[in-house]
């Protein structure tokens, strides 16, 4: 006999109710870049406009970051932790594997036994996270879900890579999500291209240790094609940004923000030109005093721009994330 | 239909305009983008990718390294139109 199984009833839309940041206290300039590398800090700004990033020390590890961001993205959305009934964490940098570090973040944010788990998807993390979080929200399976993207990038940097070593940075943004009564997360443009996994990729698996003596295997670090990773970005990202646009049936001119991942100023300022965003679209350009935090860009870039109000609750976001897959998420939101 | 070598000069120089800001007189069959124009190695994936677009031509970035001269470009895109 099938017998009728009473389904879950959620909230008619989501939103972002609150976003926190963390970032390390120690601030690495592209002098210390230098020590490692041929190079100079007018090439480093010029390629990818980064001139500081923040390193993670020995106590800043991902989970204490991630709480550190949870916790203010809880209190600046007005609830206590206990209301918390999911916490999604997107890392690439976490490097134990089990159990998820949610688990341990949830409990040190004392949320009671909400469900916790984490996700792996490169820069993209974000823009994933809030979209199974708003799943959830309007499914009803969760009120309230705390999505954080953390990363330890200087752990899997490699210092003496020329195309690497100064994009990377440190750094936990978070964001809860809610029950609206109006839309105000957009569709999602997401997916992936596997067929271009080697051009953003960690340079070796963990198991190379069981095979190898460790002293004589190169410690892994993330490794990319630059040029290829940049002609997909400005080409294929800009596409994608668009379509996300479109879906959420808005117009560039009724824009308030871009915060699009912050890898790189060039790829950033290649998108507002073919997005022809206009004069008004305040954008997000977190990536110069914070390198390329992968998962966490977005969110601390959005902190970023309500905390100096260059952007305001309320207001109109774009969104897009995109890295090593490859793959990519965008959508349209309204910021907390 | 396949552009003429002038359109495809005309064009490139719109495109090296729009991107490096290069007026587009400037933008002559000997001139090296990177030494004479401005467009350096990002910039150049750029130009690249407009190209590609307004041309109906694909670049990979293996041949982009060539790509020294406007005139390289012109003569590349001359030969792969679609
Ligand atoms: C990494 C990146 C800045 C490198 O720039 P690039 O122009 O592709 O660099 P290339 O390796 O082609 O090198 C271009 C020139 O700069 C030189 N160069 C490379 N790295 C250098 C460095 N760190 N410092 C100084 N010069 C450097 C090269 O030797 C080369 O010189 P040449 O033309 O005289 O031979 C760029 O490719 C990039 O940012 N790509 C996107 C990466 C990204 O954001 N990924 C994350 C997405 S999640």
């Amino acid at each position: 006999m099938t017998a009728k199984i009473k389904p879950s009833k959620g909230a008619p839309y989501a939103r972002i109710l609150g976003v926190g940041g963390y970032r390390p206290t120690r601030v690495v300039p592209n002098e210390e870049i230098l020590k490692h590398i041929d190079s100079s800090d007018e090439w480093i700004r010029s390629r990818s406009g980064i001139a500081t990033r923040h390193w993670a020390g020995p106590d800043e590890t991902v989970a204490a970051m991630s709480v550190e961001a949870g916790g203010k993205a809880i209190a600046d959305a007005g609830l206590t932790p206990e209301q918390i009934g999911a916490v999604i964490v997107s890392t690439v940098s976490h490097l134990k594997q089990t159990p998820a570090v949610a688990t341990e973040i949830a409990h040190l944010l004392g949320t009671g036994k909400p469900a916790a788990f984490d996700i792996s998807a490169g820069c993209a993390g974000f823009g994933y996270g809030l979209t199974l979080a708003k799943g959830m929200i309007t499914d009803g399976t969760a009120e309230h879900v705390l999505v954080i993207g953390v990363e330890r990038l200087s752990d899997l940097t490699d210092l003496e890579d020329r195309a690497t070593a100064f994009l990377f940075g440190d750094g936990a943004g978070a964001v809860v999500v809610g029950p609206s009564k109006e839309p105000a997360i957009g569709p999602t443009v997401w997916g992936s291209e596997g067929d271009k996994s080697d051009t953003i990729t960690q340079t070796l698996p963990w198991d190379v240790y069981r095979e190898q003596d460790a002293a004589d295997v190169r410690y892994p670090a993330l490794r990319q094609e630059g040029q290829a990773v940049f002609r997909w970005a400005v080409y294929e990202m800009a596409k994608v940004a668009q379509q996300a646009l479109d879906e959420a049936g808005i117009s560039a001119d009724e824009l308030d923000a871009f915060i699009p991942h912050q890898a790189n100023m060039r790829i950033i300022d290649s998108m507002i030109k073919t997005l022809k965003l206009p004069e008004h679209v305040t954008v997000a350009r977190d990536v110069e005093t914070t390198g390329n935090t992968s998962a966490a860009s977005i969110p601390l870039a959005m902190e970023r721009l309500l905390a100096t109000g260059q952007a305001k609750s309320g207001d109109t976001a774009l969104v897009i994330g995109f890295g090593a897959g490859l793959v990519y998420a965008a959508t349209v939101v309204t910021l907390p | 239909m396949a552009a003429t070598q002038e359109e495809i000069l005309e064009g490139l120089a719109e495109i090296v305009n729009e991107i490096a800001g290069i007026p587009t007189e400037d933008v002559l069959l000997d001139k090296s983008f990177t030494d004479d124009l401005d467009v350096d190695s990002l910039s150049m994936v750029e130009v690249v990718v407009a190209a590609e677009e307004r041309f109906d031509v694909k670049i990979p970035d293996d041949d982009v390294k060539n790509l020294k001269t406007v005139g390289d470009a012109v003569e590349y895109i001359l030969k792969h139109q679609g």
